[in-house]
């Protein structure tokens, strides 16, 4: 009998095998199928939809979604009010320095390409870029004026933001972030002065850093400065030029700031600043924040507030 | 207690390797001019300013009648280098319009006090041997006047 058993047993599994092999057999049957089909029409297939971007259909979700789901639409806030970004109002001066920023930064970076920063080698690279170097000319004129337009911008940004009031509550973090960055261009406009290695240059940074001796504490000319132990040798502005004349060494270091140090920290602030744009309520106007009564209620138990979808 | 103590390591850690950040920018070896140098014998000099020491060291060499001595060539406002105008007689800054007699005494524009003068004496050749490293003040504000101390000037 157990013999009997194995074999019905055996004859089964035999069966089972062949059904799996059959359907097996099916759905790669469809599969090629389904590929054929795909190569017919490339724009249906899973593959094609998750890398380019498709059509949907016109439904209120998805519409919602295109925006949110968008990097660039994302960067904007889904509702902002109409009179906040008027131009007369705006100036669009934050936008225009940002813009200007992004030139500063493309154009310098292909500069860095053609410039060393050497004593032997500076001066030449930029008669090189002036007068051999295809679209070098361009290029550092871009550079050049782009840098002045920007601290032009970046001066009426910050008066147009005094005028509009927008420096008050909530945003006067955002107002002490603007000043950091505002400085962060002035000091990238210094350090770029001395990088062609010409006359004006050396002499405005042998004048900037001048001043620099009369630091208080830190600098050897300054109030306490000498009290400290503080020497033409140990001072922050030996700290700034790498030694104590303007030489090979300050050139290197204003370059490093100029061309890494400073552009990154600005970056980073840039990113602060925006977020808090959009955080504290949009570009200007009155911010959406609770009025002062009703911020005191929250003492007690939060109560639950029913708001209609799509409101804040 | 474990945690402070981790916390102890981490802050003191990143608080090290900050003051390392900040030693790292004060160089041990300059590459600098030399700030000790001859300039020649006293006989080499005729009177009035010299000036080609300006390019190499940064200096003139003044001569007169008694005596003679080194100014340092640094604005005394913001540190550029004057040039000497022979036809006015006078230094004068290229930067902001200091003017300075031919003593270094300064009368027009926003310098604060007349130039540095350098340390200057003889070797045992004869030889004027200059150092910038140490500098002689005059400086009528802070009362301080050391252009008459010894060193300062030679006598001739």
């Amino acid at each position: 009998m157990p013999e009997e058993n194995g074999g019905n047993k055996r004859a089964g599994l035999l069966e089972k095998v062949q059904e799996d092999a059959k359907a097996l057999k099916e759905f790669f049957r469809e599969k090629g199928k389904e590929e054929l089909e795909g190569l017919k029409e490339p724009e249906k297939t899973q593959l094609f939809r998750s890398i380019f971007r498709v059509k949907h259909d016109e439904t209120p979700r998805n519409r919602a979604l295109s925006v949110l789901t968008n990097v660039f639409f994302h960067l904007h806030p889904a509702k902002i009010n109409r009179d906040a970004v008027r131009y007369s109002y705006t100036w669009g001066m934050g936008g225009i320095t940002f813009y200007l920023f992004v030139v500063l930064t493309f154009t310098g970076v292909l500069l860095m390409f053609y410039y060393h920063p050497t004593k032997i080698q500076a001066f030449r690279d930029i008669l090189y870029l002036e007068n051999d170097v295809p679209f070098g000319k361009l290029l550092r004129n871009m550079h050049r004026w782009a840098a002045h337009l920007m601290i032009i911008a970046v001066w009426l940004h910050m008066f147009r933001v005094f005028l509009t009031g927008s420096y008050k509550r909530p945003r006067e973090f955002n107002w002490c972030v603007g000043v950091i960055l505002m400085v962060l261009t002035l000091l990238l406009s210094f350090t770029g002065y001395l990088l062609p290695d010409d006359q004006l240059g050396f002499w405005a940074v042998t004048v900037g850093t001048n001043m620099a001796r009369a630091t208080p504490l830190l600098g050897h000319e300054g109030p306490f400065g000498a009290q400290l132990g503080m020497t033409p040798y140990n001072d922050v502005r030996f700290a700034l030029l790498g030694g104590s004349i303007v030489d090979a060494n300050a050139l290197l270091r204003a370059y490093i700031w100029h061309c890494i140090a400073i552009p990154l920290i600005a970056a980073i602030f840039m990113g602060v600043h925006f977020w808090r744009v959009r955080k504290d309520g949009g570009i200007s106007g009155p911010s959406p924040v609770m009025l002062e009564s009703e911020i005191k209620e929250e003492k007690g138990p939060r109560p639950v507030i029913l708001r209609p979808s799509g409101m804040r | 207690m474990r945690r402070r103590l981790i916390w102890a390591c981490i802050w003191g850690y990143l608080g090290v390797n900050f003051l390392m950040f900040l030693r790292f920018f004060f160089p041990r070896t300059l590459f600098e001019p030399e700030t000790v140098f001859s300039v020649g014998y006293p006989s080499d000099f005729s009177l009035g300013v010299e000036t080609k020491f300006q390019k190499q060291f940064r200096i003139w060499v003044v001569k007169e009648p008694d005596k003679l001595f080194v100014i340092y060539a640094r604005c005394t406002h913001l540190g550029c280098t004057p040039d000497w105008k022979e036809s006015e007689n006078k230094f004068k800054c290229p930067c902001h319009g200091s003017g300075y007699t031919m003593e270094g005494i300064n009368f027009e524009g926003p310098a604060p006090r007349p130039m540095d003068r350098s340390h200057v004496e003889l070797d045992a050749t004869g030889q004027i041997i200059v150092d910038t490293s140490r500098l002689y003040v005059r400086d009528p504000r802070a009362g301080r006047d050391e252009f008459e101390n010894p060193g300062a000037f030679l006598t001739v």
